[in-house]
Formats: structure tokens, sequence, C-alpha cells
């Protein structure tokens, strides 16, 4: 299972960090309910950083409000100014009546070159459907080309709600290790939604656990020894994943 | 063999459905088929306040068209009512609105089923020049917000996140809108200005492969539309702006009927 967890050289290839995205006590209300209370949310250049929690934790809340999507009730938000963000939705469904292709699309980043956008799209392992139609392609396709548009704007921070969402067991491991490799190459930082935590455990830095507030935070090690952790997804599953933590730790 | 009064009539019918086509599409993409027709029905109270004030009756519906679409577009920012909803309370209520206003006007006698169904056979030539000015300066417009608003169409979020400035290109294509709009109900009245905009939208569909490509054929779709509707209420004497909107609507039945060219 551990064969797109991988070496770690991502605390070393960074020498000097410094902070990209910072959020400071952001609370979210809906008509009296709270979705956060008193968030703190930091992502320093080159880490992976991971918000778990179960549905209706306010996961998606969190991400929209560090996009400047959705102003919080209270609290700040600091994005570096400049920074190039590369955003992959939650839920993305093509417009039935709009015809467009996937070069189209790809080309609405503002990027003119034919040969950047073909070459990016084969970097995510999806060439072959460059001329296909939007509305044509399968979950796991969108998906990779979602990708490929976000990295054509050549991100600094790479923010992901839930990718796996809608693909195959099969699917979410490979585009784990595609955004592994990704990641490695081009020295992005992630900051990445997810409720499943074997697939993003093993190329996590960092992992915040949150319902409605932050539960716990820290490595992947230490979240899955955390009390708070173990409470909310409950003592089997946090077993399991101390394992499997334990497991990455000793790969050679 | 033609009377000026119809040649008049082809030439601005024509330059509308050409006008009308790229609008038309992102009316059909954004869902904004009753967002028009709201701001079609306010355009009686256009009408009211042009003689009220003694100013050009089209500027008057500008006006009007213009300030009932920044209201909807603040209004569609809240999320208390459902949008339809929002829209159907204004739509019926700015209609009824125009009609009590205009009836307290005793000594103007108006020409009311003009105004609801068009009159495209008394386009004048200052029409024409509204209808030219107009389309070419919305046109020059809407080419200046297409990418953006094209991404706008596919996802917010994205387009938000990519730095596109997405209230301010929505809140320029809906003004576009709005004077489009009041340019338009001169040739098939208010009742059926979003016709024109989402029947050729619609039959082009299925066969057009790139956004482009859909708005093109829109547009020849509303060219064959006027000049067939116009023909036919020449031939057999039938009102002018509902024989234009008929014709469009039999095309895009044989568009239906037709079988898919390739795939996608």
């Amino acid at each position: 299972m551990s064969h797109y967890a991988m070496d770690s050289p991502r605390m070393t290839a960074v020498d000097e960090k410094k902070i990209l995205l910072s959020a400071s006590g952001i609370s979210v209300a809906y008509q009296q309910r709270n979705v956060l209370h008193q968030v703190d949310l930091q992502v320093e250049s080159g880490e992976v950083v991971t918000v778990i929690g179960p549905n209706g934790a306010g996961k998606t809340t969190l991400v929209r409000v560090a996009l400047g999507l959705l102003k919080p009730t209270s609290g700040t938000v600091h994005l570096e100014s400049g920074l190039r963000v590369g955003y992959l939705p939650q839920r993305f469904a093509a417009e039935q009546t709009l015809p467009i292709d996937v070069a189209r699309f790809l080309g609405l980043t503002g990027v003119r070159d034919e040969r950047r956008l073909q070459r990016t799209l084969e970097e995510v392992g999806a060439g072959r459907i460059y001329r296909s139609s939007l509305q044509a392609l399968s979950g796991g396709e969108l998906q990779r080309v979602l990708l490929a548009r976000a990295l054509l704007r050549d991100p600094e921070l790479l923010v992901l709600d839930e990718p796996a969402q809608g693909v195959d067991l099969h699917g979410q491991i490979e585009f784990f290790s595609l955004l592994e490799r990704l990641r490695t190459e081009r020295g992005c930082s992630v900051l990445m939604v997810s409720h499943d935590l074997h697939l993003v455990m093993a190329a996590t830095d960092r992992v915040i656990c949150l319902n409605n507030h932050v539960c716990c935070k820290g490595t992947p090690e230490a979240v899955t020894r955390n009390p708070a952790f173990i409470e909310l997804f409950g003592e089997e599953a946090a077993a399991t994943l101390a394992l499997y933590a334990h497991d990455r730790r000793h790969r050679h | 063999m033609f009377e000026d009064f119809f040649v008049r009539a082809l030439v601005g019918g024509v330059l509308i459905a050409i006008v009308a086509a790229p609008f038309g599409v992102f009316v059909v993409w954004r869902r904004l088929a009753y967002f028009g027709d709201t701001l079609a029905h306010s355009a009686l109270l256009g009408v009211a306040l042009g003689y009220l004030l003694h100013i050009n009756l089209t500027l008057g519906v500008i006006l009007v068209c213009l300030l009932v679409a920044c209201l909807l577009h603040f209004f569609q920012r809240q999320k208390t009512l459902a949008g339809d909803t929002v829209l159907g309370i204004l739509s019926h209520s700015s209609l009824s609105l125009g009609l009590v206003v205009l009836a307290f006007f005793e000594t103007v006698r108006i020409d009311l089923m003009g105004y609801l169904f068009g009159d495209i056979l008394a386009i004048g030539m200052t029409d024409l020049f509204w209808i030219a000015g107009g389309g070419v300066m919305s046109l020059a417009m809407l080419a200046s917000i297409w990418r953006p608003l094209l991404l706008i169409s596919l996802n917010e979020d994205l387009a938000r996140v990519e730095g596109v400035r997405v209230d301010a290109v929505k809140l320029t294509f809906v003004c576009l809108l709005a004077v489009l709009v009041a340019v338009m109900m001169k040739v098939v009245g208010l009742v059926l200005v979003t016709s024109l905009f989402i029947i050729p939208a619609a039959t082009a569909r299925k066969f057009a492969r790139t956004p482009e490509a859909m708005a093109a054929l829109a547009a020849l779709v509303g060219v064959v539309a006027v000049v067939a509707g116009l023909a036919g209420s020449y031939r057999w004497d039938t009102p002018a702006g509902p024989s234009i909107v008929l014709a469009a609507a039999v095309m895009f039945v044989a568009a239906f009927l037709l079988p898919e060219r390739g795939s996608g």
C-alpha cells in the first residue's frame, strides 16, 4: 500500500520557509449555527497540509474562506500578495449546453501556447483527451483536467477540495501518487481537504483535524495518537491509521 | 417590389438577430431566460417614463431596464428567496405597474399591442440607428468580457480564484442585456423578446463544438427566422413578431428531430 508514499526530501528541500497563507480566528455562522469556530490555519512554502474531518465539519467552508470566496463572520485571512493559487473545486459540473473541449477549457487560463497546454495535460496523464468534449469526461478524467488547469497557472499553492471524490479506489491511489510526484517536481505547497485519511496520510506533512473547531493538529503520526482524533474517528480507524503511519516511517 | 417599410423591417430584424445571438448563448448557458423576461416586462414602465418625462421612448426603456438589471443583480446575491421566485415577483409586478401607469395617461393613445408583441413593420430610420449603434456597442463590450464570462459560466469559484472580477463582469453583462432588450422590444415586443435570445441558441447547441460556433450558428438561425417570419407575414398577412418567433420554433423542432452530427 505504501508504494505511493515517498521518501521525504520535503523537509530539506526548502531552506527558507515563508508563510503563504495564514488564517486566524476564523468563525463562520449560518443562521445561528457555527460552522467554523475560531479556526487557525497556516500553510508554509513547500508543505502539504491536509484538513480532515467528518461530513459537515466545515472543511469546504474553511477552504472557501481561505481562498477569499467566502467572507468569514469574524477572523482574518492573509494570502501572500501576488500568490499564484491553483484550485480544484469540490464539485465541477460542466454546463451541458455549453459546447467546449478540453483544449479550449485549458486555454481559458489565458495560456495560448497549444504545445504547453498539451504538455501539461500529458503531465497529469490525460494527453489523449485533449480534444474531448468537457461534458463527455469521466470523474477521474475531469479531475485530471482540473489539475492540469491549476498547474497551467504555475501555482505556488495548490488547493484541493476532496480531490478524490467520485473516483474509485484505484483512481484515487493513482491520483495521489500523481499529486505527490507533481509536488516534488514543482515544489509547490498543497492545502488539501479530505475525509478519507488512508490515502492522504502518507503524502501529508501536517494534519488539521476539524470538527467545526480544530480538534487537534500536528504530524500524521501525532494526530492519530491524539485522544480527540480517536474520539472523532473511532478507536478502530485510529488504530489502523496509527499502524499505517508507523509503517510509513519505517519505509526505506 | 418591396416597400421601404418592409426593407427597413428586414434590415432591422436581421441586425437584431445577429446581435442577439452571442447574448442568447450566454442566456442559455447561464440560465437567464427568466431574467431576460423580467427585464423585458419592466420595459413597459420605461415607455411610461418616456411619456412622463417627454424623453425618447427607447431611452426611457433603456434607463428602466438598466435600473432593473442592477436591482436584480444585487437582489440575486441575497439567497433568502429562490432566484425564480424573486424574478417571478418582479417580472409580473413591473409589467402590471407599467400597464397601470400607462392607463393614467388619458390623453395619450398608446399602441399597447405594439409594445407587447412588437411592431417591426413600423421601424423607422431612427430605430435603425438605435439598433445599429446599440448593437455594435453591445457586441464590442461583450467581446471584451467574452473569456472571463465563459469561465464564469463554467465555474464561478474557479474564475474568482484566478483573479477574474466576477461581479464586475456579471454586472456588465446584465447591463448590456438590458440595453439589448430595450432595443429588441421594437421587433418582437416585450412578451416575445426572450424567445429571440433562447430559441436560436437552443437550436444551435446540438451542432456546435465550440462556444463561438454556437453563437455564429445561433445568429444564422436568427437571421433565417427573421427573413422567413417576415416573408410569411407579408404573404399571409400574419403578425410579424409572432411569425418570426414561430419560424425560429419550427427550426428548433427540425433541429431536434435531426440526427446528431459526430459525437458530443
